[in-house]
């Protein structure tokens, strides 16, 4: 099932810093196609911190984060473009419409493609149908949460990078969020999800990180 | 390609729905540039030695003012974290932002500059030229002040270091601008000046955005 030399996603004795404090050290972790993992940790520990190095939008004081042996921070746009990153700020155009703001990064994803039916089969299944044409500055915290994972769904990525996905969610969301990692890694795809709700996600992963 | 235009769609759209940040800038430029022949005498003679000016220094910065927060709202939603994630190339992101800025800024300042000439009684023969080195220059203006904003995006009070930043680099770009201005009002030939300014706008967009998608990547860490 999971060919065990196959290791696309490698993190090597990674140390990171933020001011004068060592917020981890020492971190070592690989997976493969098909794996999930769950970052667990207290308020500070260095969840988000850690998911930004693993995005390669933050450099580690040492060590090394590899995707298909590539240095995260070094990535061509195009090796870039199979990590999918959602972090607090959700990405989503305040003025624009929750369909607007979808469609905008499907094709932004895609190569202009449209996304036709997988928009429409995600805002039903986030239940943002009734507000698909609101402004986003209009909805609840809730609905931007659900707003910004759909368009996180519509990039082609192989690794989801996810940080803190489950905090303004009712539990049909997180149930949802659940069911969409399952389904993500048993096609093959990766996934490190940071979390404080690990009872809800822990059945979907097969590796956990505490810091 | 097509991404860049997708770029360009979004920013029209987003200053469509909050026109009213745009306008400010605009309204500066009209402003600062009326307000000073109050300031000065309102001979008719000395006006128009200062009419270009004048202009040049308003609408330098007004554009300084436009641009403040190209990268702002895109670093405080988190949308610039999905644009650096992307297929595209950061450099060519920012140039269609500096672009689509430029169309919703550069372009209405371009159509008011002569109205305010006519009022420094700045020959009519001279305003032909005169939007012509504006159109010339402005790109090279807002590349400046978008290398400035992408230092800036995550500093407090950006405006005043964009200032500090920028202005002492469009030196070249006020000199040729208001040379330009100066020749077609006495009837001289405008050339020299102006291939200058188009020299200056080729070297400022094919380089600028580079320098400007390196800072948003360093102030995204």
């Amino acid at each position: 099932m999971i060919k065990p030399q196959i290791r696309p996603f490698k993190v090597e004795s990674l140390e990171v810093w933020r001011g004068e404090s060592c917020l981890f050290a020492e971190l070592d972790f690989q997976m493969g196609p098909g794996q999930a993992a769950l970052v667990t940790g207290a308020n500070g520990s260095g969840k988000t911190t850690l998911l930004r190095v693993l995005a390669g939008m933050t450099l580690p004081a040492s060590g090394a984060v590899t995707w298909s042996s590539t240095l995260v921070h070094r990535l061509d746009p195009l090796q870039r473009a199979e990590i999918a990153y959602q972090g607090h700020l959700n990405g989503l155009k305040k003025e624009l419409t929750v369909a607007e703001n979808m469609t905008f990064y499907s094709r932004f994803w895609n190569g202009g493609q449209e996304p036709g039916e997988l928009l429409e089969e995600l805002l039903e299944e986030l239940r943002l149908n009734e507000c698909r044409d609101r402004q986003v500055r209009y909805l609840s915290a809730g609905q931007r949460c659900r707003a910004a994972l759909g368009c996180m769904r519509l990039k082609p990525a192989k690794l989801w990078l996810l940080d803190e996905p489950l905090t303004n969610l009712d539990a049909r969301g997180a149930e949802l969020v659940a069911g969409w990692l399952t389904a993500h890694t048993s096609a093959g795809g990766l996934a490190v999800v940071a979390t404080h709700q690990r009872e809800q996600l822990v059945e979907a992963v097969s590796v956990e990180i505490e810091l | 390609m097509g991404s860049f235009l997708l770029i360009l769609r979004r920013d029209f759209r987003l200053a469509f729905r909050r026109w009213s940040e745009l306008a400010t800038p605009l309204m500066f430029f009209v402003i600062v540039a009326s307000l000073f022949p109050l300031a000065a005498s309102p001979d008719a003679s000395q006006l128009r030695d200062a009419g270009s000016a004048v202009l040049w220094m308003s609408a330098l910065l007004s554009s300084l003012l436009a641009l403040d927060g190209l990268f702002r709202a895109d670093a405080e939603d988190g949308s610039m974290e999905q644009l650096i994630l992307s297929p595209t190339p950061l450099g060519l992101i920012v140039l269609a932002k500096i672009l689509a800025h430029w169309v919703v800024s550069g372009v209405p300042l371009l159509l008011l500059a002569p109205l305010i000439a006519l009022s420094f009684y700045l020959p009519v023969d001279a305003l032909p030229t005169l939007i012509i080195a504006l159109a010339l220059a402005t790109p090279t203006l807002s590349v400046l002040a978008a290398i400035g904003a992408a230092l800036t995006v995550s500093a407090r009070g950006g405006g005043a270091i964009i200032g500090l930043l920028v202005l002492p680099l469009t030196a070249p770009v006020l000199i040729f601008g208001t040379r330009a201005t100066e020749l077609a009002a006495t009837g001289e030939s405008t050339l020299g000046p102006l291939y200058l300014l188009a020299a200056l706008a080729v070297f400022a967009l094919s380089l600028g955005p580079l320098a400007a998608s390196a800072a948003v990547k360093v102030a995204m860490e």
